[in-house]
């Protein structure tokens, strides 16, 4: 009797649906992120910086500056990316909430995949908004804009999810942000390759949609399997 | 014979003292043969003259330092499942080696891009993938020697390296795929068909030879780490290593 109701009373309090996890730890990060606007604008900021420089380093010579525009608003926007990294899991380790995330009985890759879809709710999606607007000033005719935000809208999810798990690794460590740009930058490659191209495909008049396929297939390969790395990688830094 | 028996550095230690002298000694053999085959039997090329012959260091080089990549990758998965400390410690041991051979690749291919292309560097697909996996092998050496808690970085370095590996096809094709939007590749190996025997036995046992040395060097290089890291066990006391 006794037993029975001591087992009653070590039963989780309402344990939801797993899934939510994924919706819980985005809203959280959403309405953390959020409360500092600040650091948000100054991503974009960045990336409006960042892209102004390079006509100035290159002259202003238009058809120049078209034929890098895709490129240059793509470099722009994996570093945008990777400078709001540390976003993801920095705030959470130094306070030791992610410790609990880490022991709450919720999924871990469905709280990484949580965090990722905030992280780029905030960096990868507002920079994707305000990309027709940087690539005008290069240039680009209207179709090219819509390929350029077709491209981001595809790639820069991947950019949050391979940099989450650069982010996740490097938690904690000395020197840890110059050495995630050395993790994460290399494996940036084909989005970087696959994003500019459907551009530049785009400004000659190819078919571009197989390289936006690709990015899509990435994509969704990398929503399969980046969670359990990112999980994995949590679990190897706060061991 | 029970193979998981050498996967402890307590039993591996003695073994890879006794074997590395060996490969070692296999790579002097093949770098000789290949060398001899490579340099005076081998006939000249009749479009590059002497200078092709920088193919015999170039192309085991860069093809050992891939293969060392992916070696490095089924450790990681060794390290990580069976979570094994010797396969960790021998990812550390491999990692230098493969930087150096891939490094070497890019500066024996740029010496060589010279006098036949004329020009040190060329944004070619497979270049610029060689380019690609020296920042992968930075990395991992990055990562694994900023973390100090050993294990971590064991662990760390294991899973970076995993993912990376899955990420080296994807590089290398869509850095073709690249290449072939801007322009024709105008320089491509194809053009020199390997066609006499000699250039194709010296090129193999280059190859081997490259590999052994590899392997040799791997070994006494995961000597020094179980020396470093076990420096306080007792038994490296007992195996005359202790540092003391």
């Amino acid at each position: 009797m006794n037993l029975a109701a001591a087992q009653v009373s070590i039963e989780p309090v309402a344990m939801m649906a797993p899934e939510r996890a994924v919706w819980l730890a985005a809203g959280r990060d959403l309405r953390l992120g959020l409360r500092s606007r600040a650091e948000l604008i100054q991503a974009l900021v960045f990336l409006i910086i960042v892209v102004s420089l390079f006509p100035l380093a290159v002259g202003p010579e238009s058809a120049l500056l078209k034929r890098i525009a895709s490129g240059v608003v793509w470099v722009a926007a994996l570093l945008s990316v990777l400078l709001t990294l540390p976003r993801i899991f920095a705030a959470d380790y130094a306070d030791g909430t992610l410790e609990q995330l880490v022991m709450s009985p919720y999924p871990l890759p469905l709280i990484a995949a949580g965090k990722m879809l905030a992280h780029w709710l905030m960096s990868g999606l507002p920079l994707t908004l305000i990309a027709p607007l940087l690539g005008l000033q290069f240039g680009l005719e209207a179709n090219e804009l819509v390929v350029l935000v077709a491209s981001l809208m595809l790639g820069t999810p991947i950019l949050s999810m391979i940099g989450a798990i650069g982010a996740a690794l490097t938690l904690g460590v000395r020197g840890g942000s110059i050495l995630m740009a050395l993790l994460v930058l290399p494996l940036y490659v084909p989005v970087l390759i696959f994003g500019s191209g459907a551009v530049e495909q785009s400004m000659v008049s190819i078919d571009y949609s197989a390289n936006l396929s690709l990015l899509g297939a990435g994509l969704l390969l990398g929503a399969l399997v980046v969670p359990f790395a990112v999980a994995s990688a949590l679990r190897i830094s706060l061991d | 014979m029970n193979l998981y028996k050498f996967s402890s550095p307590v039993t591996f230690y003695p073994l890879a003292g006794k074997m590395w002298p060996w490969f070692a000694a296999l790579a002097g053999i093949f770098t000789v043969a290949g060398l001899y085959l490579g340099l005076f039997v081998a006939p000249v090329d009749y479009q590059q003259g002497e200078v092709y012959r920088i193919l015999y260091i170039h192309v085991p080089a860069s093809v050992i330092g891939m293969f060392i990549y992916l070696v490095m990758a089924v450790y990681g998965v060794l390290a990580l499942t069976l979570n094994t400390r010797l396969s960790a410690m021998m990812m550390e041991a491999l990692a230098p080696t493969g930087a150096l051979l891939t490094v070497l690749a890019l500066w024996t291919g740029s010496l060589w891009g010279r006098p036949t292309w004329g020009t040190y560097w060329v944004w070619d697909a497979r270049i610029t993938s060689t380019l690609l996996l020296v920042f992968l092998y930075v990395g991992y050496l990055a990562l694994t020697h900023a973390i100090e808690d050993k294990r971590r970085a064991d662990k760390a370095g294991a899973l970076l390296v995993i993912v990376s590996s899955i990420n080296v096809p994807i590089i290398y094709f869509s850095v073709k795929w690249w290449n072939t939007l801007h322009q024709g590749s105008s320089v491509s190996l194809a053009g020199n068909a390997i066609a006499s025997p000699a250039m194709r036995w010296g090129l193999l046992l280059m190859t081997l030879a490259c590999w052994m040395y590899a392997i040799a060097m791997t070994l006494v290089r995961v000597r020094a780490v179980i020396r470093e890291r076990e420096s306080d066990a007792a038994w490296m006391a007992d195996a005359g290593g202790s540092k003391s």
